[in-house]
Parts: structure tokens; C-alpha cells; sequence
């Protein structure tokens, strides 16, 4: 009987090795120049979070929950840190959140202008998607070789890999805003003479923003997961100890690692989040004066007709 | 009037390659063989129009009829395949981008069916949008905004967001946005069609309102026949991408020319559409004397009309009374039980005018009579659809 294993095999895994070989010969200076700019703001963030003493960074924290999420979620944030810190391991989630805060700087810098240019092109993101695709459904520490032999051992390292994973949902939703935004409002950009900067920054990007910023909870979550993927080729950070905890099968550690990553996450998902959704409360409190400037006026509040009425009454 | 818009022989094809398209076409295929052949559509086939300097322009179409497609080739948010755009005799069609936004800066705004509104930004900053592109100062712009608010009767609005206001007002918004960068020609893209029967009626006198101080020359995009005929002071119906009847409604009403325009035709309420002046018989002088001029009808019934020398009514003669003036010459004492109606009066109000057995004139707005109005003719105006002579400058497609 005819088997799977007589077909001739193709010897992908020996071209791929080889490929990869080369670039990482012939091609060292780039991928220096590539490590440096990420080196460089990795250890300026993983030395600010590190020096910033521990009850101010969770005051600072919540006021920031406070200001972009909401009380309950910045609650929430407070309690979460004081958790992570009594299980003793504070600086390895310092270490894992430079690492991320890190990663979301080149994610935007990076992402935010390559989803624009997939947006304004059909034939870019024809190309681009299929690359979005194979790299958001490759197993995450798939990119650990290459990167390993690439750029090497260790938290930069690992840092390069948590932004290559990371930056795809960013290009996408930044690219699905901007494609989004209703075709009469552009028309009406262009009807009144936007040449395409205009466009861009008075039209698509404003209103790609609720968009772009789901995208960007998509890339925190992402880079938290590879953040801790990572310490596989010697990161630092919560990944680490749930590594240690692996390795010596001590299932306390590991547990300990892991409760501070789940902890962490939910943290940064809820703010994020929070950013994402359209301001409810600005507009409420608009709609509120008008509603009060209606009921001195007399008109009914609940009607828009009485808005018109209440408009004619004011000429 | 000058023709400030003049369209000729503009044709859209949406395909890539509109060459093939355009053959077909002018070998005498119509759109339904461009679309068999090479499945490209047919937005506008050979549409030639000219829209005069102050006009309230209708374009009128059903859905898919390529009026809105029209509406996009002028400022060119779509491209034209084939023809000419001329505005002020300057060819739009072949500007180049720089030329194109300069114009579309500064000479044609739009309004849109949806308003297209930014809801991130005040309602003022969506007035300023066009002036901003076009880089004005923000206080100039700031003070030309509250200025074109105010015209709108949005003054005080300025400050809230577009979800604060009722559909209307939004529409007012879109209006002011168009009004603030002072282009003299304005499309209009199914500008009322979103908004309640109520509002619709309301903008559409604001509208009408608005015309008469500002004058400009208005593209009208609309399906709602009522609405065309409220407002325009000319008509295009668009089906199939063509253009089937252009004229004015009075003209289009009298003679649709067509069965497809006939079936918008029918319904209309003639009493509110017609004038006095489509209906009237113009009146003759029969006789001279010191007494003044005697006017009247040629037909037996008709009434006369004394006239002073500057054609202003002294007073009616009946049928009875007329007969006697002709036969001796003389013009008896004009009765004072006679009605007069402007010539612009819709028929409606002049039977509402009317009084039993009194003549009735129409008279021009300095007061001197044009011609005579008989109760036969107001009636069968009213209800009938017999042809009369169809005013000068028609056009059948």
C-alpha cells in the first residue's frame, strides 16, 4: 500500500535553515541596527520603572485607570498591583512591563503608518494581509528560533520578537478604521477640496481613532503573552519565573508567576479597553447642558422636533 | 440669463477600460448591450444639459436613473468617461488635481443626502471644515461661520455636536457648511430626501428663502417629483442614465412627451403648480376713446376691460355692455365689480379670488393688465392634461 512517508520529502526545513543562516551571516550590521533603537528604549523604560519607588507607581497607576477608564477599574488596578507585589514578585513585573510599554511605542511607530498605507492602497494591503495572516496564526514561539539566530539570546532579544508578534493587529485596525469611515463623510472631504493630507488628518485618522485604539488592546494583550513566551530565550521578567517554576517542577513559583501575569493582563485589557470605546461621558454631559438649556427654554427635551422648535424660538 | 453650468455629451461608464463601452455606444447600442457584452455599467449615456446663472437646476430620476452620478461628475468625485464639463466655459473635466481642488475650494460646494457631517467636531468647526481646507485664518473663518450660522438659524447651536440636533438642523449645518466657502454653484444630492415630510417642507421653503437673497446657481438632486416642481425653475428627468425630459415644470406637467414622464405627471396637484399667466387670453384692444381703452376677448361672452393710457384697470364692461361699445362705438361706465389677479397667482388662489359672475383680469406687478381669465379655462387647467402650447426653450429627448 501506497504510504504518506514514500512520497519524496522536500527538504523545506534544510532551505529554511539555510536561509536563515545566511541572512544572519551576511546581513549582521542590519539586524543591529535593528536591535539598537529597541535596546536603547528598553533599558531607559526598565530603568524608569525599576527607580520609580512602589507606592507612587500604584497611586500614579490608579490616577491613570482613574483618567482613562473609570473609578471601578481603577480600584480594580490599585488592588491588582498590591497583589502582584505581595507575591514578591514586583520587579519581574516592572521588567515585563517595560517590555510591553516598550513594545507598544514600536507597535504604534511602526504599525499606525504601515495600516495607513495598507488603507490607501488596495494593492499594498493585498500584499500585507496575507503576512498579517501567517504571522498572527504562527504559534507564537515559532519566531523564537529566527530571532534566536538572528539577534541572539536574552531580553532584547526577546523584546524584538514580542514587537514582531505584536504590530500586526495594530496594522489591521488601523487599516479597517480608516477603510470604515463612512464613504459620504470622505466624499464631503474631498467635494470641499482636501488634498490627501487633509484628508488623512482633518477625515480618516480622527474618525479611524476608536478603531485604531481597539487595535492597540489587541497589541498590549499580544505583546503581554509574548512578554512571557519570550523568557524561553532568556528573557526577564514574570515569564522567568513561571519557567524556573517549570523547570524545577515547583508548582508554587509557577503559580505565583502566573496569578502576577493573569493579575497584570486584566489590568492593562480593562484600561485599554476603556480607551477604545467611544466617550460616553463627555457627550452626556453636553447633551445634558443642552438638555437643561431646553427646559429653561420650554421645549420638551426627549423630542428632537422640539430642538428645532426650541432653535426657531431662539432667531 | 447666462449659462453658468453648460454639460455636453457627458457619458460615465464604470469599467476600468470605458473605450470598448463608449463604441458600443455611439454605434447605437444602448446600455443593457454594453452590459451583455462587457459587463461594464452605464452610469450616464450622452447627457447634454445647461444649467443658467441663478437657476434652481432638478435633476429628477428614480434610483439608478445616474442623477446622483451626474451630481459626482460635475465636481468630479466621480470621472467623467466621455464629454465636457463647462463652468463659465472653462472645461472641468480637464483640469489637473491642483486646478480641480481650487475649484472645488472655491467655486462648487455640496450638500449630501446623509449631511456628512464630522461628529468629532462642533457644529462650528463643520461649518469652517471647507474654509479650514482652504486655509483661512481661524478667526476669519470663525466670524464667516457664525455669520453663515445665523443665516441658517443655527446661531446658537454652534457650540453643540451634530448628534445633538434633530435631522433638520443637521441639514442646516450641511447647508451653512456649503454656504460658508461662498461658491457660487451648489449640488445638492438628495439634500432632503433623509429628513421627515414635516422638516422636508419646512427646508424646502428655507430653501426657497434662502434663494431669492443669495441667488446662486443650485444642482438640484432629487427622486421626489413634488419636490422638483416646488423648487426648480427647471426640470431634467434622468432614466437609464439618459436624459428624457428637460424644461420647465409648467412645461414638463403640459407635456411629458413620454409615458415614463407621464406616469410622474399624473397626479400632480395642477391648481398649485399652474399660473395665472399659462392660462390666461390675452386681451385686444377693440376701441379707442376719451373714456380710455376698451379690452376684450375676441369670443362672444367674454368680458372688456377699460384701461387708462397707462394700461391700468378703470373698470369691467360685461358681455352685454360690450356688444353695445362695438356696435355704437361708444364705451358705457365700467363696472367696479370686476377681480384682478397677479399674473404669478397659482390657479388655486385664483379660485379662491374668484366671485360669481365677476370678469377677471391678470395684471402684471405694476398693476397693468396682460390678459383675461375665464372660469372655463380654470377649471379645465385644473383637471385636464389637453396640451396648450408648451412655453418656449423645451426640449424633448
Amino acid at each position: 500500500m501506497f504510504k504518506a512517508d514514500d512520497l519524496a520529502i522536500f527538504p523545506i526545513d534544510s532551505w529554511i535553515q539555510q536561509g536563515v543562516s545566511w541572512v544572519a551571516l551576511n546581513l549582521r550590521p542590519l539586524f543591529l541596527a535593528i536591535k539598537w533603537p529597541v535596546e536603547g528604549l528598553l533599558s531607559l523604560n526598565d530603568t524608569v520603572l525599576h527607580a520609580i519607588p512602589f507606592p507612587v507607581f500604584v497611586v500614579g497607576f490608579t490616577l491613570l485607570a482613574w483618567r482613562l477608564a473609570t473609578p471601578g477599574i481603577a480600584a480594580f488596578s490599585a488592588i491588582s498591583l498590591v497583589v502582584v507585589a505581595m507575591l514578591g514578585v514586583w520587579n519581574e513585573a516592572m521588567t515585563t512591563l517595560s517590555l510591553i510599554s516598550t513594545a507598544i511605542v514600536f507597535c504604534a511607530v511602526i504599525g499606525i503608518p504601515m495600516g495607513i498605507w495598507c488603507a490607501s492602497s488596495d494593492r499594498v494591503w493585498n500584499v500585507v494581509r496575507p503576512i498579517l495572516d501567517i504571522m498572527q496564526t504562527t504559534p507564537s514561539f515559532v519566531y523564537l528560533v529566527p530571532v534566536v539566530m538572528l539577534f541572539g539570546v536574552g531580553t532584547v532579544p526577546g523584546e524584538v520578537a514580542v514587537v514582531t508578534a505584536a504590530a500586526p493587529p495594530l496594522i489591521r485596525f488601523t487599516n479597517l478604521g480608516i477603510r470604515m469611515v463612512e464613504h459620504e463623510i470622505v466624499e464631503a472631504g474631498l467635494a470641499f477640496g482636501a488634498d490627501k493630507r487633509q484628508l488623512l488628518f482633518e477625515i480618516q485618522l480622527p474618525l479611524a481613532i476608536p478603531t485604531i485604539l481597539g487595535g492597540l488592546n489587541q497589541t498590549v494583550l499580544t505583546a503581554m503573552v509574548l512578554s512571557v513566551v519570550v523568557a524561553m530565550i532568556g528573557a526577564e521578567g514574570l515569564g522567568l519565573v513561571v519557567l524556573q517554576g517549570l523547570g524545577r517542577l515547583d508548582v508554587g513559583r509557577a503559580a505565583v508567576g502566573g496569578i502576577a501575569i493573569v493579575l497584570l493582563a486584566m489590568v492593562l485589557d480593562r484600561v485599554t479597553q476603556k480607551l477604545a470605546e467611544p466617550k460616553r461621558g463627555g457627550a452626556t454631559r453636553t447633551s445634558l447642558f443642552a438638555t437643561v438649556m431646553r427646559l429653561v427654554k420650554g421645549g420638551r427635551p426627549e423630542e428632537p422636533a422640539a430642538t428645532a422648535i426650541a432653535a426657531k424660538q431662539a432667531l | 440669463m447666462t449659462e453658468r453650468l453648460q454639460i455636453q455629451n457627458l457619458y460615465k461608464i464604470f469599467s476600468a477600460a470605458p473605450e470598448a463601452a463608449l463604441q458600443i455606444l455611439a454605434n447605437g447600442g444602448d446600455k443593457n448591450t454594453v452590459f451583455d457584452k462587457l459587463g461594464a455599467v452605464v452610469g450616464l449615456n450622452n447627457v447634454s444639459l445647461n444649467v443658467p446663472q441663478g437657476a434652481m437646476y432638478m435633476v429628477m430620476g428614480l434610483s439608478g436613473s445616474g442623477k446622483s452620478t451626474l451630481a459626482r461628475c460635475i465636481n468630479r468625485l466621480n470621472e467623467p468617461s466621455a464629454g465636457k464639463i463647462l463652468l463659465d466655459g472653462r472645461d472641468i473635466v480637464s483640469l489637473k488635481e491642483e486646478e480641480l481642488r481650487e475649484v472645488r475650494r472655491t467655486r462648487i460646494s455640496m450638500v449630501f443626502q446623509h449631511f456628512a457631517l464630522l461628529p468629532n467636531k462642533r457644529v462650528i468647526e463643520n461649518v469652517e471644515f471647507g474654509l479650514k481646507l482652504r486655509g483661512v485664518s481661524p478667526a476669519d473663518r470663525r466670524r464667516r461661520a457664525e455669520e453663515v450660522l445665523s443665516v441658517v438659524g443655527l446661531a446658537r447651536w454652534g457650540y453643540h455636536f451634530p448628534h445633538e440636533l434633530s435631522g433638520g438642523m443637521r441639514q442646516r449645518v450641511g447647508l451653512a457648511r456649503a454656504l460658508a466657502t461662498d461658491a457660487d454653484i451648489l449640488i445638492m444630492d438628495e439634500a432632503f430626501s433623509a429628513l421627515d415630510p414635516l422638516i422636508r417642507t419646512e427646508m424646502q421653503d428655507e430653501l426657497l428663502r434662502l434663494q431669492r437673497t443669495l441667488n446662486k446657481t443650485i444642482l438640484f438632486i432629487t427622486h421626489d417629483f413634488q419636490e422638483a416642481l416646488k423648487l426648480g425653475t427647471r426640470i431634467a428627468i434622468m432614466s437609464e442614465g439618459e436624459l428624457v425630459r428637460e424644461g420647465t415644470p409648467q412645461s414638463i406637467v403640459l407635456e411629458p412627451g413620454s409615458d415614463y414622464v407621464a406616469a410622474f405627471t399624473r397626479e400632480i396637484d395642477r391648481a398649485r403648480l399652474f399660473d395665472a399667466r399659462s392660462v390666461m387670453r390675452e386681451a385686444a384692444p377693440i376701441l379707442r376713446s376719451e373714456r380710455g381703452i376698451l379690452v376684450g376677448g375676441a369670443e362672444a361672452g367674454d368680458p372688456g376691460f377699460v384701461l387708462d393710457g397707462e394700461g391700468r384697470i378703470l373698470g369691467a364692461l360685461d358681455s352685454t355692455a360690450l356688444g353695445h361699445a362695438r356696435q355704437s362705438g361708444e364705451i358705457g361706465t365700467p363696472s367696479s365689480d370686476y377681480v384682478s389677479v397677479p399674473e404669478n397667482a397659482k390657479l388655486i388662489e385664483v379660485a379662491r379670488s374668484y366671485r360669481n359672475g365677476a370678469p377677471m383680469a391678470v395684471i402684471d406687478e405694476d398693476g397693468r393688465l396682460v390678459g383675461t381669465l375665464g372660469v372655463g379655462e380654470l377649471l379645465s387647467r385644473m383637471s385636464s392634461t389637453s396640451p396648450k402650447t408648451a412655453s418656449a426653450g423645451d426640449r424633448h429627448v
